[in-house]
């Protein structure tokens, strides 16, 4: 069998050979180019000697620690609390900053949650890259579920014979042909806080009483302005998926469905959706792992701001290894993110297996 | 009651007409077969019937109701398709018991109805198989199953055995004849088989380019037909047709010639003979004997002759150079090129005007 694959098969191999040589060359050869980097201190220029640092790297990325801390009391044991009533801490950079305890230098605060009074202070010794995930996974489980559903439906309606159904799949498909940059700067615009047409239109439909909002430049819409932005933009592609998915499905099993009385509902739970089964791994997976290395509409529309709460896994890559000059640490970060997402696919793979 | 009535019944596909007024009655009970060649609308009048096709013109009623509007579902009917048009996902007893779960029916309800169903058509035990694990003439059961299950009125055939072979096929004839006696409902089946037509029909409807060429019992339309186009269609071998010259025409009779045929006196049923002018003698090859008596005498000879043990079936030319079919019901023995005068019985010849 080997023999057969090797040695008699030349025409094969030559047909393969070019795709063969692209994905190694720019997927399978960087991938351990990325890992060994990983591995040492390597930056992008500079006079000293590179070094393997083992796995330093990804402790000082990932290395997380919770602090409790006890409100701070008076002498006669009352607990502190200044005006409106809530209690004062000790100060975190006391903590991480003291020669006691040598564990916790160089992490900052990242989030805290208050059980009782003690409060308990999660310290990462990388806080950007911890937002940058959290991000990136919030991204994902609104994106994949939003928009491969909304692509259900877009291609559920053009899937209709109607007269000029191709105007509307030409133009669901549109945003998809126009590059994602050119994309992300329109929407610019369009989520500009004075004369932006978010704003105008919302405040056109209540009649004024909308107050304009800065879309991106408020820590709390930015992220959600960029999902919505990014459903936008590649929906249609989904759609396109669907609905050569929807096509596959013998218009006869529609006809059984129909002389058996189905209703519009019982056609697509009993006929349409186990028909699309396939399509729905192919979709997810698809829009996950796009979903996970966003990155060019970070880049034009908010360079992960404001206050870091538009970070992702790929940006920050991207941002240490150049704008840093930290090829190893983003690095590390293009490493991480791969088994994320290998272990995402495996995961969806297996959940969506054909169930004998 | 579920006599199915066709009346002027039209229907176009934009400007071109595919059934141009037909009119047909089926009694309760009754098995009618349409059958055509392949593309004269007889899938078209099925799905009409069924209500998966707008009628265009003509009025339709199942058991005295007009049915023109209403959904498949409302008018009762069951229909199986060539193309079995299973559901792949689900197992045997999901598919036949699947009308009843689009109508909410109770799961002790649903399990009594599709062990009947599995008895009728003896296959208790592929209930709980896929599809893919059945055979053509299995899964062509299931399809049957999921008809009878819901006990319609009405029972619509679409080429049902043409995907299976021949030997099947003969099987599942069989079947469904059987089927009807025991379900006792009005059935109607399409097929481009003569040999379905013949076995199974009650009644028969011959049609072409969208016209009723003839509607009748098969034997009827056997040994009567009343155009050149039925003649034809009905019968294996097919009717042999001789241009003859008419030399005269008394009330009833019409004397005609051929070159090769010694003049014979034929009843023209009424039909537009001329004298001095073409007709088309039709006479079927079974017919003519070898040895036998009758008026009629044809002399031709021998091109190839198939003994196929009861029967022999001889390609004949006649002195003209036209071409004639004979078969004996025994074996015989013929040489190539050798003569032979053939005779008939005038009054199993039938005369038709010439077409066009
Ligand atoms: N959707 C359609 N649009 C236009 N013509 C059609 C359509 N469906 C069928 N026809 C035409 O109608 C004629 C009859 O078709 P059909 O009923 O399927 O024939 P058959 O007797 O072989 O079952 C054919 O000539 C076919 O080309
Ligand atoms: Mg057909």
């Amino acid at each position: 069998m080997s023999s057969k694959l090797t040695t008699s098969n030349r025409a094969g191999w030559a047909f393969a050979a070019p795709g063969i040589v692209l994905i190694a060359t720019f997927i399978i050869v960087p991938f351990f180019f990325a890992f060994a980097l990983s591995l040492t201190n390597q930056r992008l220029i500079s006079p000293n000697p590179t070094q393997y640092v083992g796995l330093q790297n990804y402790r000082d990325m990932l290395s997380l620690s919770v602090l409790q801390l006890a409100p701070e009391r008076d002498a006669a044991g009352q607990i502190l609390r200044d005006a409106d009533g809530t209690p004062s801490y000790p100060r975190v950079r006391d903590i991480t900053r003291n020669p006691d305890f040598p564990q916790y230098r160089g992490m900052r605060e990242w989030f805290r949650v208050h059980l009782g009074d003690t409060a308990h202070v999660v310290i990462a010794r990388d806080v950007v890259f911890m937002k940058a995930l959290v991000n990136t996974v919030t991204f994902v489980l609104v994106v994949a579920p939003v928009q491969g559903g909304l692509a259900l439906i877009l291609a559920l309606l053009v899937n209709q014979k109607l007269r000029g159904i191709t105007v509307f799949r030409a133009v669901y498909f549109m945003p998809v042909v126009v590059s994602i940059v050119v994309v992300s700067l329109l929407w610019r615009f369009i989520y500009s806080p004075d004369g932006g047409l978010l704003n105008n239109l919302l405040s056109g439909l209540t009649f004024g009483a909308f107050q304009p909002v800065n879309w991106l430049g408020n820590p709390d819409t930015a992220l959600p302005a960029i999902m919505g932005m990014s459903i936008w933009q590649a929906v249609g592609f989904h759609m396109v998926i669907w609905l050569s998915g929807l096509q596959t499905i013998s218009p006869t099993l529609y006809e059984a469905a129909e002389i058996e009385g189905a209703s519009k509902w019982q056609t697509f739970r009993y006929v349409t959706w186990p028909g699309l089964r396939h399509t729905a791994v192919l979709v997810l997976i698809v829009i996950t792992m796009q979903a996970f290395a966003l990155f060019a509409q970070i880049d034009v529309m908010t360079r992960g701001g404001p206050l870091d709460s538009t970070q992702t896994l790929v940006f920050q890559a991207v941002e240490r290894g150049y704008g840093k000059q930290d090829i190893s640490g983003g690095a590390t970060i293009s490493v991480v993110l791969f088994l994320i997402v290998l272990t995402i696919s495996l995961v969806q793979r297996w959940l969506t297996r054909e169930r004998a | 009651m579920a006599d199915v009535s066709l009346k002027e019944i039209r229907k176009s596909y934009g400007a071109v007409d595919v059934i141009k007024g037909v009119d047909i009655d089926i009694k309760d009970g009754e098995f009618c077969v349409f059958v055509g060649p392949s593309g004269c609308g007889k899938s078209t009048l099925l799905r009409m019937i069924a209500g998966l096709e707008d009628i265009s013109g003509g009025t339709l009623s199942i058991g005295g109701r007009v049915v023109n509007d209403i959904t498949p579902k409302e008018r009762g009917v069951g229909m199986v398709f060539q193309s079995y048009a299973i559901f792949p996902h689900m197992t045997v007893r999901e598919n036949i018991a699947f009308g009843l779960t689009i109508s909410g029916a109770s799961r002790a309800e649903k399990d009594a109805k599709v062990q009947d169903a599995a008895r009728i058509l003896q296959m208790e035990h592929l209930l709980d198989r896929r599809p893919s694990q059945l055979s053509g003439g299995q899964r062509q059961r299931v399809a049957i199953g999921r008809a009878i299950v819901r006990k319609p009125n009405v029972f619509l055939f679409d080429e049902p055995l043409s995907n299976l072979d021949a030997a099947l096929r003969m099987d599942m004839r069989m079947e469904i004849g059987k089927l009807h006696r025991q379900l006792d409902a009005t059935m109607i089946y399409v097929t481009h088989d003569q040999v379905e037509a013949m076995t199974l029909a009650d009644k028969i409807v011959v049609l072409k380019e969208g016209h009723v060429m003839q509607i009748g019992a098969p034997m009827d339309l056997y040994h009567n037909p009343e155009n050149l186009f039925v003649a034809g269609f009905l019968g294996a071998p097919s009717m042999n047709f001789l241009t003859v010259d008419v030399l005269d025409v008394q009330g009833q009779e019409a004397k005609v010639a051929h070159p090769a045929m010694d003049p014979v006196v034929l009843n023209t049923k009424g039909r537009a003979i001329i004298k001095g002018s073409h007709a088309v003698m039709g006479l079927r090859p079974q017919y003519l004997s070898a040895d036998g008596k009758g008026a009629g005498l044809v002399e031709g000879k021998v091109v190839v002759a198939e003994r196929l043990g009861s029967e022999t079936v001889a390609d004949l030319v006649l002195r003209d150079g036209t071409n004639l079919m004979a078969t004996f019901s025994e074996d015989r023995v013929f040489t190539p090129d050798q003569a032979v005068a053939l005779r008939f019985d005038p009054a199993a010849a039938h005369l038709f005007p010439p077409e066009g």
